[in-house]
C-alpha cells in the first residue's frame, strides 16, 4: 500500500499475466485474508435475518445478544487464532476457563481472599500455563496438539478435584459487587462490557499481527520456522509468548464468566475449545499456519454468535445450529484451500 | 590482489569416526566466486557448515580477515559477513517481498506501544535493492514471496544478505531446482555479487553453471580436495571426470557408446 508513485501502485498490484476481469481493489481485496470471513459474516446474517424475519434477531436486543456470544468467544479465539498463525494450537483453554472459573469462586467466595489478589492470582495461573504449555512444546517438539491436550485434561481434573475436596462441589455460586463488577460485567441493557473487551482484544491483535515485529514474527513462524530461525526469529519466544496471550484470554473469559454468571463451575468452557478454530478457521486462518488476520478471526467469531443465536430466533430445533456451523467450517477450508492457492499464484 | 577474506587450512572433520573432511585447504577472495564442486557425499556441506559456523572443525583453522577464527554459531558468522543462501532462499511464501527482506531486522518508527514497523521504508528499499540486481520484474513489494518464481526467490534472498553487509555469499545449490532461464537469472546476479567486490561461494553439482560463472575451483571427493584449478585450466569433462572420481565417468561413458553401438 505504499510505493510512493500511485500510478505505479496500481499497475504493480497486479502481477502481469493476471490481469484478466477483476477490477484491480477488488482483486486485491479477494486476495487479503478477511475476505472469505465477511463474504461468511454478511452471507450468514442475511440467512438469519431473512429466516428470524418478524422474531426481533434484527432487534437492538437480538444484535446485543450475538454479540455477546461472540465477544466472549473472541477474547480468546482472537489470540489461538494468533497462536494458530504461529503453527500451534491449544486445546487447554477450554479447562483453562473452567479451572479460573471455579478457582475464582472458591479463593473469593469460600475463603475471602480479595478479589484483586483472586484476580492476580488467576492471572498468575494463566500464566504458568501459558509457559508450561509453550516451554514443553518447544523444547520437547512434540506437537502441541499433544502438549495442550494433557494439560488440558490435568487443569479440568485439578479443577474438578481441588473443588470437590475443597467445598465438595464443583459449582460455587458467587456474589460480587462494585467495579470489579463493572469492569467485567457490567450490561448496559442487553449488551455486555465484554464487547468492549472483545473489541479491545482485536484491535491490540490487529496492532501486533500488521503492525508490529513481533507481528511480523509470528507470521513467518508459522509460515516457515527454518527460514524465520535464519534469519534471526527467535521462533521459540514468539510460540511461548503467543501460548501465554492465549492462556490470558481464557481467564479473561473465566473471570467474565464467573462475574457475569454469579458462580463459579469447574466444568465451564470446554465448548471454547472447538468453537475458538472453528471461528479462526472461518475466519480465514490456515490450519497449516503462516496465514490469517486479526479482522478475520474477529469476523469469525461473529459469524458464530450469529449463528449460535440466530437459530433459536428462528424457531428451529438448536441442534441445526451445528450443522450449519459443520457446513460453513467446510466452505471455509475449502475457500481458504483456494484462496491460498490464488494468493500463491501471480 | 587483495587478501582472502576466510581461509581455511587443513581442515577435517569427523562424525563418530567417519572422516568427513580430511585437510581442507582453500581461501576465499574478495570480488571472486569459488566453486566446490563434487558428488553426493563428497564433503561440501560439512565445509559450508564449517564456513558458517553451523559446525565447528575437528582440526585444522578458519581465518577471518587473516586472524584465526572460532565461529560459534550462524549469527555470529553473519555478524562477520559470511551469509548462507540454501535452495529455496529461506524465504517465507506467505510474507511480502518487504516483510521477507527485512524479517529478523525489521525497521521501525515511533516509540513504546506504538513502535511499528516501517512499512514504506521497508518496501521501498526492498524493491531498490531487487532493482539494483536486475531483477526488474518485481514491482510490488507488497506482493506475495510465493507469487515470484524460483530464481526470483533466491534474488531475494541474496539481495537481502548483500544489503545486510554480507561480504562472502555461500550459495548452497541455488540453481539446481530452477529451469535453465531461471538458473541464468542467478548466475548473472552471482556476476554482479562479486562486481561490487563481494565473495561467492558456490556450491553445485551442475559443473556447466560452476564453469559459467567461477573464477577458481575445488573439487571434493570422499572429504580431501582432489584437484584445485583456476577459470580456464579445464575442460568441463576434465570436471566431470574429477568430479565423479576420475575413471568411473570415463568407463560411463565408454558403456553408452557400447548402448549406442548396439
Amino acid at each position: 500500500m505504499s510505493v510512493s508513485d500511485p500510478n505505479e501502485k496500481i499497475a504493480a498490484t497486479v502481477p502481469e499475466g493476471a490481469r484478466r476481469s477483476l477490477p484491480d481493489p477488488l482483486r486485491r481485496a479477494v486476495r487479503r485474508p478477511e475476505f472469505g470471513a465477511l463474504v461468511g459474516v454478511l452471507a450468514v446474517y442475511l440467512l438469519f435475518a431473512v429466516a428470524t424475519h418478524g422474531n426481533n434477531f434484527v432487534s437492538i436486543t437480538g444484535t446485543a445478544g450475538w454479540l455477546n456470544t461472540a465477544s466472549q468467544l473472541g477474547i480468546v479465539a482472537i489470540p489461538v487464532a494468533m497462536l494458530m498463525i504461529a503453527g500451534e494450537f491449544d486445546l487447554s483453554i477450554g479447562s483453562l476457563i473452567g479451572a479460573t472459573s471455579i478457582f475464582f469462586a472458591i479463593a473469593h467466595g469460600s475463603y475471602g481472599v480479595p478479589i484483586e489478589v483472586t484476580i492476580l492470582l488467576a492471572l498468575l495461573l494463566g500464566l504458568l500455563v501459558g509457559l508450561f504449555n509453550g516451554i514443553v512444546t518447544v523444547r520437547t517438539q512434540l506437537p502441541s496438539f499433544i502438549v495442550t491436550l494433557v494439560s488440558m485434561l490435568g487443569l479440568s481434573g485439578a479443577a474438578l478435584g481441588f473443588s470437590r475436596m475443597l467445598v465438595g462441589t464443583p459449582n460455587v455460586s458467587l456474589k460480587v459487587e462494585g467495579y470489579v463488577k463493572l469492569v467485567f460485567a457490567a450490561r448496559l441493557g442487553p449488551a455486555n462490557i465484554s464487547i468492549l473487551w472483545w473489541l479491545l482484544v482485536a484491535v491490540l491483535a490487529w496492532w501486533v499481527l500488521s503492525r508490529t515485529v513481533f507481528g511480523n514474527w509470528v507470521y513467518a513462524t508459522g509460515g516457515d520456522k527454518n527460514a524465520a530461525r535464519e534469519a534471526g526469529v527467535p521462533t521459540d519466544r514468539v510460540k511461548i509468548t503467543l501460548f501465554v496471550a492465549t492462556a490470558l484470554g481464557a481467564v479473561l473469559v473465566g473471570i467474565i464468566q464467573t462475574l457475569e454468571f454469579n458462580g463459579g463451575e469447574a466444568t465451564r468452557g470446554q465448548v471454547y475449545v472447538f468453537n475458538s478454530i472453528i471461528a479462526s478457521v472461518i475466519g480465514g486462518v490456515f490450519l497449516q499456519g503462516g496465514y490469517g488476520s486479526a479482522v478475520g478471526v474477529t469476523l469469525g467469531t461473529m459469524t458464530y454468535g450469529i449463528v449460535s443465536l440466530g437459530i433459536y430466533y428462528t424457531g428451529w430445533n438448536a441442534d441445526w445450529a451445528q450443522l450449519l456451523l459443520g457446513v460453513l467450517l467446510l466452505v471455509a477450508v475449502l475457500t481458504n484451500n483456494l484462496f491460498h492457492k490464488l494468493a500463491l499464484k501471480a | 590482489m587483495t587478501s582472502p577474506i576466510i581461509e581455511a587450512r587443513g581442515i577435517s572433520k569427523s562424525f563418530a569416526g567417519m572422516q568427513a573432511l580430511i585437510n581442507v585447504s582453500l581461501q576465499v577472495n574478495p570480488g571472486r566466486v569459488l566453486c566446490l564442486l563434487g558428488d553426493n557425499g563428497a564433503g561440501k556441506s560439512t565445509l559450508i557448515k564449517i564456513l558458517s559456523g553451523v559446525i565447528a572443525p575437528t582440526s585444522g583453522t578458519v581465518l577471518i580477515d587473516g586472524q584465526t577464527t572460532h565461529l560459534r554459531n550462524p549469527s555470529e558468522a553473519r555478524a562477520r559477513g559470511i551469509a548462507t543462501v540454501h535452495q529455496y532462499g529461506g524465504t517465507v511464501p506467505l510474507m511480502s517481498v518487504a516483510r521477507n527482506f527485512f524479517l529478523g531486522a525489521e525497521p521501525t518508527i515511533g516509540r513504546g506501544l506504538f513502535k511499528r514497523i516501517n512499512i514504506d521504508l521497508a518496501n521501498r528499499i526492498a524493491l531498490d535493492q531487487l532493482h539494483a540486481l536486475g531483477i526488474r520484474r518485481v514491482k510490488n513489494a507488497n506482493q506475495l514471496v510465493g507469487t515470484l518464481s524460483g530464481g526470483e526467490r533466491q534474488a531475494l534472498a541474496i539481495a537481502r544478505a548483500v544489503h545486510f553487509g554480507a561480504r562472502v555469499l555461500i550459495l548452497d545449490e541455488p540453481t539446481s531446482a530452477l529451469g535453465v532461464k531461471e538458473a541464468g537469472t542467478v548466475l548473472r546476479l552471482i556476476r554482479q555479487v562479486t562486481e561490487r567486490g563481494a565473495a561467492v561461494v558456490l556450491i553445485t553439482h551442475n559443473a556447466h553453471h560452476a564453469l559459467t560463472v567461477g573464477d577458481n575451483f575445488a573439487i571434493l571427493i570422499q572429504g580431501a580436495v582432489a584437484a584445485t584449478f583456476a577459470r580456464g585450466e579445464r575442460t568441463k569433462l576434465e570436471v566431470l571426470n574429477l568430479m565423479a572420481g576420475g575413471e568411473e565417468m570415463e568407463a560411463l561413458q565408454a558403456d553408452m557408446e557400447d548402448v549406442e553401438a548396439d
